[in-house]
């Protein structure tokens, strides 16, 4: 479906050592994303949706299996990753803060400084250039993050439930946001998410996970049409149907889980 | 709204009002003889051995003699103590090679070291300029490595995952992160370097405000000590405003909440 494949993981297994011994985190996930893809990943928590994003970014790594990100240009970052939580630095202002991977790319002042500025107008915080972090709503914050992310242009976007800790007016106002700039963009994106209606809202592709140990469930095509209006395709007969099929194998899931371990 | 705002007014006035009625509380407690004026002077008496103090340029060669060794002590102590801080913080293994040493020689008056630190450095400037480094070098040491372990991981994975080269994760993320506890470390340590001076100039010095309150000691001159007593007042008071300026200029971030 994809002419050209962007991520390919084969076979990535992820084991925890604890005190009380080993933990499988993932277990043979294997998946393939294809460039311009927008992928979501919906499970429950504990499923090592965020292990698998973080070994794709890097920050952790596999305890077997491969990851293959696709290099389009040497000179483009492999990853940038939108974090669940404020990952904005307090002390930089929003236009440091969205040219910092430029900045540490070693770009020059101006040329990041243009770059970052055009990021900051497409989430509507021009005003707020000069701003430091704690002049920001929470929302505005996380739309810093994401600007920073789409600033550093890099191969694959990572998002880790950045909406999550945001009240519902700002999260459908912000998924309406990066719908609009990912659209432009085209970008292949990973967004993690425990919701099944934000997957359903951006993604084109809804991979299902389940925990103890995270692995793939199924993959799901969603084949809502682009653009799309969030608060259009909310009330169509396809998002209600796709809702159900996911809720369901999610539904199963989360009572298998109770059940096991009400049976420990 | 209303209502805070009279306290407010209030607080102020009495800020103002309070120290200025023990001064003449003080007064005339002299004047009619309460206290004896041989030991605790009197504001007035204080004043006129002021004037002939300052004109004569004695007060402000002495202050400045101070103000120099203060600075110099300081910067070669807080200097290797916010490199060394961060290094720390950021080096588990240096962490664990230097974090028993500092905590064992932490609690070491500074001022017990005065004998051994004459004895290396002589009675030159080196001796009292190296007393006060080593009082701050240790507040500001332990509080920049406590600066930068208290930084957010979060950041950590951010420098990370922007690929920051190793200069600049120190640049971006490890020496703003601590700031603010880096300064809370400078400001303890401007504390420190005023307890050290007079410690410092009370052996073999021929200058200060320290070596000003052993010599009114030595001729009973009360009211010279008083006034190098409110000299090292003003010069912390200053010192601590200037800190506080550079604060505010160093973490815009921190004035702006």
């Amino acid at each position: 479906m994809y002419e050209k494949e962007s991520i390919s993981v084969t076979h990535l297994n992820k084991i925890f050592n604890t005190a009380s011994g080993q933990i499988m985190a993932l277990q043979d996930i294997s998946l393939s994303i294809g460039e311009g893809e927008f992928f979501c990943i919906v499970g429950p928590s504990g499923c090592g949706k965020t292990t698998l994003l973080r070994i794709l970014a890097g920050l952790d790594d596999a305890s077997s299996g491969t990851i293959n990100i696709k290099s389009t240009n040497i000179n483009r970052p492999v990853n940038s990753m939108v974090f669940q939580e404020q990952s904005i630095f307090p002390w930089m202002t929003v236009l440091d803060n969205v040219s910092y991977g430029l900045h540490m790319r070693g770009i020059p002042k101006k040329e990041r400084y243009e770059i970052a500025r055009h990021y900051i107008e497409m989430i509507g915080l021009s005003k707020f250039t000069h701003a430091y972090p704690s002049q920001l709503s929470g929302g505005m914050k996380q739309r810093v993050s994401v600007a920073r992310a789409f600033a550093n242009d890099p191969e694959i976007l990572l998002m880790d439930e950045p909406f999550g800790a945001l009240d519902e007016q700002n999260r459908i106002l912000l998924q309406q946001e990066l719908l609009r700039i990912w659209e432009e963009a085209r970008k292949t994106t990973v967004f993690i998410t425990h919701s099944i209606d934000e997957a359903l809202c951006l993604g084109d592709r809804i991979m299902v996970m389940s925990a103890n140990p995270g692995v793939v469930k199924t993959i799901i095509i969603n084949d809502l049409p682009r653009p799309r209006n969030i608060s259009e395709i909310r009330t169509s007969l396809q998002y209600n149907q796709l809702f159900q099929s996911i809720w369901f194998i999610l539904r199963d899931e989360v009572i298998n889980s109770k059940s096991k371990a009400s049976s420990i | 709204m209303i209502k805070q705002e009279h306290p407010t007014i209030l607080f102020r006035i009495l800020s103002v009002l309070s120290p200025l009625s023990i001064l003449i509380l003080w007064e005339i407690m002299a004047r009619v003889h309460l206290i004896d004026t041989r030991l605790l002077s009197s504001p007035s008496l204080i004043f006129q051995a002021f004037i002939p103090l300052l004109l004569s340029g004695e007060l402000l060669y002495n202050t400045a003699v101070s103000v120099q060794r203060v600075i110099w002590g300081f910067l070669a102590g807080s200097i290797p103590g916010i490199l060394l801080g961060i290094s720390m913080g950021l080096s588990p293994l240096l962490r664990s090679a230097l974090e028993p040493m500092i905590a064992a020689t932490y609690p070491i008056p500074k001022l017990a070291l005065m004998p051994l630190i004459l004895l290396i450095f002589g009675l030159g400037e080196t001796s009292k300029i190296f007393t006060i480094a080593i009082g701050v070098f240790y507040l500001v040491v332990i509080n920049t490595m406590a600066g930068v372990l208290s930084i957010d991981k979060i950041y950590l994975d951010v420098a990370q995952n922007f690929g920051a080269s190793r200069k600049n994760f120190y640049l971006s993320v490890a020496l703003p992160g601590a700031l603010p506890m880096i300064f809370a470390g400078l400001k303890l340590g401007m504390g420190m370097a005023l307890i050290l001076i007079v410690a410092a100039e009370l052996s073999a010095a021929k200058a200060g405000v320290g070596w000003m309150i052993w010599r009114a000691y030595d001729m009973f001159a009360i009211e010279q000590m008083f006034i190098a007593l409110i000299t090292l007042s003003f010069l912390g008071y200053i010192f601590s405003l200037l800190l506080d300026m550079l604060e505010n200029w160093v973490l815009p971030w921190k004035k702006q909440i």
